[in-house]
């Protein structure tokens, strides 16, 4: 198991060419009281970028994008009647989608958790 | 023109109280603190929220006339208000649009207080000096800061510091002191609650905002939740819900035309304004809410009829977290507008069903009468 990050204040836990998909804890935290969500369907094709959840919270609609190309497997149904669980576990059961990777070499290019915590300390400043 | 950004004389208190700050009418403002916003809506609604809103404008008018005079520019009933009574009233344009929305306090005869918000409190004065005649006096109280104390145990707890605040009823005013400091305090605010709202000169404004941070319950509250406890309750925020291109009678605020002014006229836009009073305006004001109860409706979002016509869009949208679900007020055509009128919003490319419902959320709890 491996966890990779994205500029995009996203996490990635992979497991082979799965990955289970959700937003960091900072995210949150800058995100606010979460209070609804909208998944993609299951069995969707995205490629890397692509808009595929919607999160919002009190202040604002914001995008969730896909950090790698795949086709979505499973997405987190308890969101639909709990969006409060981004908040309070955003790394564990706050996840939002899980993806089967095309391509595991786009991985590389994300970045690792030493990685991601010097960005967004320097994203504070 | 404002360029700069201007700070508000508290900013290094709530910078302290760990606020988070954006950009609004031309000032550095607390969004939200660290409760957040849904904890400082909640808190409001439940026991006393604390709002810094120094931006908005506080202007005295004086002279000869200065009620019927600002009749010319308002359509609120002004000559038979009593002095310390509160009226909500709207600065018309000539084509019957709203340039402002604001308050107006009688202090006696020929002295009044208005209090308009800080976007357009420059056009304001540019207005009122451009229209009021040279006989009346003017002020602009830029010294002031305007400090809200909301929620149902905001009375009480009020009380105990500045106990005239017992006696006043909703739209009531009174100048008197704290702490030998002058103030004038008035029952009034943008929750929806029952409150007030405090002026004070800038320079005892910190020691009053630690002596009402102390008071039992209560939490300062950003604009965050100031916009989410006002939506929910059905009031209007001027640049979204209110502008030179709405009245006020599709904006629903007949309410705040006295009878006398509804058949007289007599101010800016009357001829617009009192045609819609006798035959109907052609859009209105009103609430719409997601028919899966869950989807929030932001800002511009497009409204349709289920036959794929544009007949609105919504003006301001989000959650509230006392409704503890979706909230939205739009302007719609007429014919669509009755309550339970099924229609379609727009959102993210896809239709979602909504319909159309009064747009106060949660109920007013003001106290009109002790």
């Amino acid at each position: 198991m491996t966890m990779k990050y994205t500029r995009e204040h996203e996490w990635l836990r992979i497991e082979g060419e799965i990955a289970t998909i959700g937003i960091t804890f900072y995210a949150q935290e800058q995100l606010g009281d979460v209070v609804f969500v909208e998944l993609p369907d299951i069995d969707t094709n995205c490629d890397q970028g692509a808009e595929v959840a919607v999160v919002e919270s009190v202040k604002a609609a914001s995008d969730i994008y896909a950090p790698i190309s795949g086709t979505i497997i499973e997405v987190n149904e308890d969101l639909s009647e709990r969006p409060e669980l981004i908040n309070e576990d955003p790394e564990n059961d706050g996840w939002f989608f899980r993806i089967r990777l095309d391509d595991i070499s786009e991985l590389d290019a994300l970045l690792d958790e030493a990685a991601y915590q010097e960005f967004i300390q320097e994203e504070e400043l | 023109m404002i360029v700069d950004v201007q700070h508000l004389k508290l900013e290094s208190f709530h910078t302290k109280l760990g606020a988070k700050f954006v950009s609004f009418a031309g000032y550095r403002m607390p969004i939200s603190y660290p409760l957040g916003v849904k904890g400082e809506h909640l808190q409001t609604r439940k026991a006393i929220g604390l709002f810094d809103v120094s931006h908005m404008g506080q202007i005295i008018i004086e002279g000869p006339q200065a009620a019927e005079a600002l009749e010319k520019l308002v359509p609120a009933a002004l000559q038979e208000m009593k002095p310390g009574q509160i009226r909500y009233s709207q600065l018309t344009l000539e084509n019957g649009g709203i340039l402002d929305d604001l308050m107006l306090t009688r202090w006696d005869k020929n002295s009044w207080g208005l209090v308009v918000n800080g976007a357009c409190k420059f056009d304001d004065i540019k207005h009122l000096g451009q229209y009021l005649d040279a006989s009346i006096l003017m002020t602009h109280l830029e010294d002031l800061c305007l400090i809200a104390v909301q929620g149902p145990r905001a009375r009480l707890a009020l009380s105990s510091i500045i106990p005239e605040a017992a006696d006043l009823v909703f739209m009531q005013s009174i100048r008197t002191t704290w702490n030998n400091i002058e103030i004038v305090l008035s029952c009034c605010g943008y929750t929806g609650e029952d409150g007030y709202e405090i002026s004070i000169h800038k320079d005892h404004a910190e020691t009053l905002a630690i002596k009402l941070t102390d008071l039992e319950e209560a939490t300062w509250v950003g604009l965050g939740a100031r916009n989410s406890l006002r939506l929910e309750t059905g009031l209007c925020l001027y640049g979204n819900d209110l502008t030179r291109d709405t009245t006020p009678i599709e904006a629903g605020l007949i309410w705040s035309i006295q009878k006398r002014r509804r058949i007289e006229g007599g101010f800016l836009g009357a001829e617009v304004i009192c045609k819609q009073i006798e035959i109907g305006a052609d859009r209105k004001r009103v609430g719409i809410t997601p028919l899966d109860g869950r989807t929030p409706i932001r800002d511009h979002t497009l409204l349709k009829t289920e036959g794929g016509e544009l007949v609105g869009e919504i003006t301001s949208g989000g959650f509230g977290p006392t409704h503890n679900g979706p909230i939205a007020m739009a302007y719609i055509s007429h014919n669509v507008s009755a309550i339970e009128t099924t229609l379609v919003a727009e959102v993210r490319g896809k239709a979602l069903p909504c319909k159309v419902c009064d747009p106060g959320f949660v109920k007013q709890h003001y106290i009109r009468a002790l």
